[in-house]
């Protein structure tokens, strides 16, 4: 065969594979993704791919099939033929392929205009054509018709349309033969002598054709098929033939076929004169039964690793992210060793070092990586139920289990968020670490007892709000003072690189104190620090890292300042005899308690819930995208019946307390509450923050919250706020979490957080309407709410625009919330139960949220009179938006 | 000149001389020290959530700071600005919840700052004209790389959406009067391919055709864009559109992207462009490499022949690009090769039938 021959994989075919259909239909895109793979192994130059089925709606097929080929890197190298006889499911195809493509197939079937209109749609997309032999009288069976619709095509295609002659394929038609009718006998014949003309005449257009078609009446002897393929293609790529639909890989070398077989074949191909007493035809047929017994090559060669030993088998299944005999490979290699442990360290790493290996060389991609993951994980997972029995064995016995490394991992006390750092711990039970995780609210003296206690490796400490930053930095002096000498991992939402080299590394020398962004980095930072050989390198790298952010932070901030008296001077100034302030409809404090979880529910903004989970996209259009709309409403509908539950069930209950009080700013940004209307009696004051960056144009402020309230003279209130929907949360996700139920415990948790939103969200809606009833006639759908289309706000201390969090016991003392709705708040100002929301109201419409930014020494000194708190107490409380180091 | 007139000096000018790009925008705007009130200026006063960082918006709130820009540049010798336009489609201003309109008129406003500059200048040194190239920049959604670890089949737009937005962004920048459309750092190559359908329909249906130059960008060591594919099976992919130039930019150094240039070098029938990073950052994301620098390794690469046209991408200031204009002055630019016709297709790795 001539090398040049490019072999078009055809078992990416439902027309044409029976098994390929059935996975497909089944939906089983993974093993059909495996079809392609075996395709392209086997020498496939080009995949075609074709979902012309009638169980399927094929547009959703081909692009299915398409977008998850795309993430398979080892077959997305080849360019993929797309193939259907419906445009649109091609121009779907095309939607989907980043590389230059093959559409298969257009043609003048439906007349000169549809054949256009759809090569320039070809042009457009970037995709080579294959145009088949067929006008709008039929299909093209004699050299001749042929001949003549393939030049009218060509002519059209160069000259009118412009098309790249290079880009041209035509697929004359292969039909088939020996089917004992004697129009048929010539088939092969016209075809190849078809190929000869349009090659000599229409420059550049190659040609390609369904080679299978040409032994159709041999179906279920396969060796005859092969070798009728194989003779077949011998005289037409002689003639000129480049490319062709085949099994790759299938067909016999001609000069390997019995000669009797052959010339039998040849007689039939090439319509030569009879030489026996019956037709070629049934010369061919008598023949065939003697050769149907030969096995198939293909399966042999494509499957030709299953023959290696089984630490290649793994290797191969790791490297190539194919897990199809991952468990029953897992399950040889453990029956081969001495320990469960063993397969995980001895075969399985040494896989996965070579994927780390390739990775590192350029040679694999971050998909295939994910995909070795995903196998590794599969493993192990068959592998944890022996080392299990094994542990229990070993413990039972009075022996102590050896994992590849213990973690202690601890929510830090003061903070009660811990979703970050159980997934952080699954990930790495997935590798193999044991994790001891302590939970929430852990003080440092019970950290260290139980590290101790376990003996861990290293601990990992987590938190969300910005308090535990500094309690991070004690639990660090801590370890250091007692004696520790293993790594100190920090991580969560409110740690940063800089918070971790500034604050943390200092205190702690007897180790490395380490920032991990994500999940994702927790393996590869903890086992380089648990390696001998790997970790002095890498605590090197961290520690030279962290005195380059160290000496970046000390450098500061050069942006320009305003002091805190410019800063007042350019406060946002609201004309309040213009927009006089509005008198609340009752004065101090009211209950809701339980508040009803219906008028919840209804109120749930979903986009976040689904930003949990990392699905990205709006709702409800996310139920309806087409990619993970599919993993969305299976969610949705998760967490539909789970709120069914809660509301029938009454999982939760929610308590919330809203106050309005007399209230003016003064004129040191605080805001002073008063007892009744007289304004006499100061019951509380407000502190609030003002920005201090520079404002360079006249229009711009430097603003704080107290710039939304009325100065004395003018009557203005304020109200507060605060909301649970947790009662019964924490037990809820304990009872999931105990039964290994970890999906449905964070599901709860996700929809108690949701719950306390639109609690919040609720409240503010009946506060602007009826209870403060400063915009009575209001009338937003829920878009509109969570649009936050509405006048006035509700900031929330320890956000932005107010970043103090203590102020959150003045607002808690206000409207008695503790007694009121059972929240508490933790040494570090979290809310229990988690699922809670306070904030402060503020009614005027000029009212805006902003955030305070880094705030200034002259404004700290100020705050900390006006708190009265010593200034090195307000710079704790402060730490995250000093724009400088406090001494 | 029309823009006829000015699309026939920009082929003759690149036949005769090696063009020159302008440098980074990002840095030179972070320079200003713009605040949350910049950036919103008096239409965006009440909108919702933070503006700052959204450097197209200047393009409405400081034209003052763009057209400074422009002028910089081309006073420093580039022969072709970009618009500040980068990031303006709706997809990529969905981030700042920006609407059609407000992406309309960023890259109408676009258009017209650099229109107007690169018209000053060419006024003031007619032997030199200026072109304002619309910059046509990635999605922060990808087509053809799945959104979601646990489903590698999911995405977060389709084509079609990818497609209206391009197109509306090709239709504005079109009417605001640019030159040629720049579609820049291409990450996805099926994200540029909607990109270049939207150019190509739109020449179909309505507009004037103009030159399109093509730069994907070759994320790290690996030699591949960030969606998996080679130079070449990069260049297969997009030569449909019969670009005026082809290249890279970004991500890398000129040093790192050397052996990619050279690559498209041989296999483009087209002129090949390349605005690489003022090397790679330092641990504190910040750009060392001096002027002299990037303008020294830029020089060989003009020296061997296997650009046409040079600029800067990230950290890189009108001081490096007068050095780079300086270097270069005088040198041949690269002759575009004669190829073999063949059938040339990509899967992530070329495909080619002679």
């Amino acid at each position: 065969m001539r090398p040049s021959f490019i072999n078009i994989g055809e078992r990416t075919n439902v027309t044409g594979s029976a098994r390929f259909k059935k996975l497909v239909i089944e939906g089983n895109y993974s093993a059909a993704l495996d079809v392609a793979r075996q395709q392209v192994e086997a020498g496939a130059a080009i995949i075609d791919v074709n979902m012309d089925e009638g169980l399927l709606d094929s547009v959703v097929a081909m692009r299915t099939y398409l977008n998850l080929l795309a993430a398979e890197p080892d077959i997305a190298r080849v360019p993929v033929m797309i193939d259907s006889s419906k445009w649109e499911v091609i121009e779907t195809g095309l939607k989907c392929v980043q590389g230059k493509a093959i559409v298969n197939s257009i043609s003048m079937k439906e007349g000169e205009d549809k054949f256009r209109a759809e090569a320039v749609k070809c042009l457009r997309y970037g995709a080579a054509v294959v145009v088949m032999a067929f006008d709008e009288v039929g299909q093209a069976d004699t050299a001749q018709r042929k001949i003549e619709i393939c030049t009218r095509a060509y002519n059209i295609l160069v000259n009118e349309v412009g098309f790249p002659a290079e880009d041209i394929i035509f697929d004359p038609n292969i039909f088939a033969v020996a089917t004992g009718i004697e129009e048929h006998d010539n088939y092969a014949v016209d075809f190849i002598e078809a190929v000869k003309v349009i090659k000599a005449t229409l420059p550049y257009a190659r040609i390609s054709g369904g080679v299978s078609n040409v032994s159709f009446s041999f179906r279920g002897n396969e060796p005859v098929r092969r070798a009728i393929h194989s003779v077949f293609l011998y005289y037409a790529i002689n003639a000129g033939m480049d490319m062709g639909i085949v099994n790759a890989g299938d067909l016999p070398v001609y000069d390997d076929i019995d000669p009797e077989l052959r010339q039998a074949v040849e007689d039939v191909i090439l319509n030569r004169k009879q030489r026996h007493n019956v037709s070629n035809t049934e010369w061919l047929v008598d023949l065939a039964p003697k050769y149907k017994g030969e096995k198939g090559q293909v399966e042999a060669k494509t499957l030709a690793w299953r023959e290696g030993t089984v630490a290649e088998r793994l290797k191969h299944a790791l490297v190539n992210g194919i897990t199809e005999f991952i468990d029953a490979d897992t399950e040889e290699a453990r029956l081969a060793a001495a320990r469960p442990l063993h397969v995980i360290e001895g075969p399985l790493m040494a896989g996965m070092n070579v994927v780390g290996d390739l990775f590192g060389a350029g040679k694999m991609f971050l998909p295939q990586v994910v995909k070795s993951a995903r196998v590794m994980k599969q493993s192990v997972a068959y592998l944890m139920p022996f080392m299990e029995e094994e542990k229990q064995q070993h413990v039972a016995g009075g022996g102590t289990y050896q994992a590849a490394g213990k973690i202690l991992m601890a929510t830090v006390k003061g903070d009660v968020h811990d979703i970050g750092k159980n997934i952080v711990g699954v990930v790495l039970q997935c590798n193999n670490y044991e994790v001891i995780d302590l939970g929430v609210m852990v003080p440092a003296d019970r950290i260290l007892a139980e590290a101790k206690e376990h003996k861990v490796d290293m601990i990992g400490l987590s938190g969300l709000i910005t308090p535990s930053l500094d309690e991070m930095v004690f639990v660090a002096r801590e370890m250091q003072r007692t004696g520790f000498d293993i790594p100190l991992l920090i991580g969560g939402a409110t740690t940063s690189k800089t918070h971790t080299a500034v604050k943390i590394e200092p205190g702690y020398s007897n180790d490395q104190v380490v920032y991990v962004l994500d999940a994702s980095r927790a393996v590869g930072v903890v086992s380089q620090l648990l390696s001998e050989t790997d970790k002095p390198k890498f605590v090197a790298d961290t520690k030279a890292d962290y005195v380059k952010v160290r000496d970046a932070y000390g450098k500061g901030d050069n942006k320009p300042r305003s002091d805190l008296a410019e800063a007042r001077e350019r406060k946002f100034v609201i004309d309040f005899a213009a927009e006089t302030p509005v008198a609340p409809s009752f004065l101090g404090v009211r209950t809701f308690s339980p508040y009803d979880l219906n008028d919840l529910a209804e109120h749930i903004d979903w986009t976040p819930f689904f930003a949990t989970w990392e699905l990205a996209g709006r709702f409800p259009d996310i139920l309806d995208d087409d990619i993970v709309g599919e993993a969305a409403r299976g969610l949705y509908k998760d967490a539909q019946e789970m709120l069914a539950r809660i509301l029938t069930e009454k999982w939760f209950t929610a308590s919330g307390v809203v106050g309005f009080w007399p209230a003016n700013a003064t004129e040191d940004d605080d805001i002073e509450v008063y007892g009744d209307e007289t304004r006499t009696k100061v019951i509380a004051k407000f502190h609030t923050l003002r920005q201090q960056m520079k404002k360079p144009r006249a229009d711009q402020s430097n603003l704080a919250l107290s710039d939304f309230i009325a100065p004395k003279g003018t009557p203005d209130w304020i109200g507060g706020f605060a909301v649970t929907a947790g009662h019964g949360e924490l037990e809820i996700a304990k009872k999931f979490k105990d039964a290994g139920d970890d999906y449905n415990a964070i599901l709860a948790t996700a929809l108690a957080d949701r719950l306390a939103e639109a609690f919040a969200e609720s409240l503010h809606k009946k506060v602007r309407r009826e209870l403060w009833g400063y915009a009575a006639d209001e009338d937003l759908d829920i878009a509109g709410l969570i649009a936050e289309q509405y006048k006035g706000i509700r900031p929330a201390p320890g956000y932005p625009a107010q970043p103090d969090h203590t102020e959150k016991w003045t607002l808690f003392d206000l409207l008695d919330a503790r007694a009121r709705t059972g929240m508490e708040l933790t040494e570090s100002l979290a809310m229990t139960p988690p699922a809670s929301v306070s904030g402060m109201y503020f009614a005027h419409p000029k009212a805006h949220y902003f955030g305070v930014g880094k705030i200034e020494k002259d404004q700290v000194e100020d705050y900390a009179r006006r708190k009265g708190w010593p200034v090195d107490q307000a710079e704790r409380w402060l730490s995250p938006i000093l724009n400088y180091v406090p001494s | 000149m029309n823009r006829s007139e000015r699309i026939e000096a920009l082929y003759a000018a690149s036949k005769e001389r090696i063009l020159i790009l302008d440098g980074s925008w990002g840095v030179m705007i972070q320079r200003r020290e713009l605040s949350e009130e910049d950036f919103r200026g008096e239409r965006f006063a009440d909108h919702v959530g933070q503006m700052k960082g959204n450097n197209d918006i200047l393009c409405l709130t400081r034209p003052d700071i763009i057209t400074d820009l422009h002028n910089q540049y081309f006073e420093a010798g580039a022969d072709i600005s970009e618009t500040n336009t980068f990031s303006a489609t709706t997809i990529a201003q969905d981030d700042y919840h920006l609407d059609a309109q407000a992406c309309w008129d960023i890259n109408y406003e676009g258009a017209k700052l650099a229109r107007a500059a690169a018209d000053e200048w060419t006024a003031k040194e007619p032997h030199k004209p200026r072109f304002a190239a619309g910059s046509i920049g990635p999605l922060n959604k990808m087509l053809s790389m799945s959104s979601d670890v646990n489903d590698p089949g999911a995405r977060l737009v389709t084509f079609d959406q990818v497609y209206e937005a391009y197109k509306q962004q090709v239709r504005a920048l079109y009417q605001g009067g640019v030159d040629l459309y720049l579609i820049e750092t291409i990450t996805d190559t099926l994200n540029c391919k909607a990109a270049l359908k939207a150019i190509l329909d739109l020449e179909d249906e309505e507009q004037e055709k103009l030159p399109i130059w093509i730069s994907g960008t070759i994320t790290d060591r690996s030699g591949r864009t960030l969606s998996g594919q080679t130079a070449e099976a990069f260049w297969n992919s997009v030569k449909h559109a019969k670009p005026f130039a082809i290249g890279f930019n970004c991500a890398l150094g000129a040093d790192l992207m050397r052996p990619h240039i050279a690559e498209l070098s041989r296999v483009a029938d087209t002129l090949v462009a390349a605005y690489p990073n003022a090397g790679l950052p330092n641990a504190m994301g910040q750009y060392d490499e001096q002027p002299h620098e990037t303008a020294h390794e830029l020089h060989e690469w003009a020296k061997d022949g296997i650009v046409n046209i040079l600029g800067g991408c990230c950290g890189t200031t009108p001081d490096h690009i007068r050095h780079v204009a300086d270097e270069v002055r005088g040198i041949k630019p690269r002759q575009v090769p004669d190829r073999p016709k063949a059938m040339r297709l990509a899967g992530l790795e070329p495909f080619e039938l002679i």
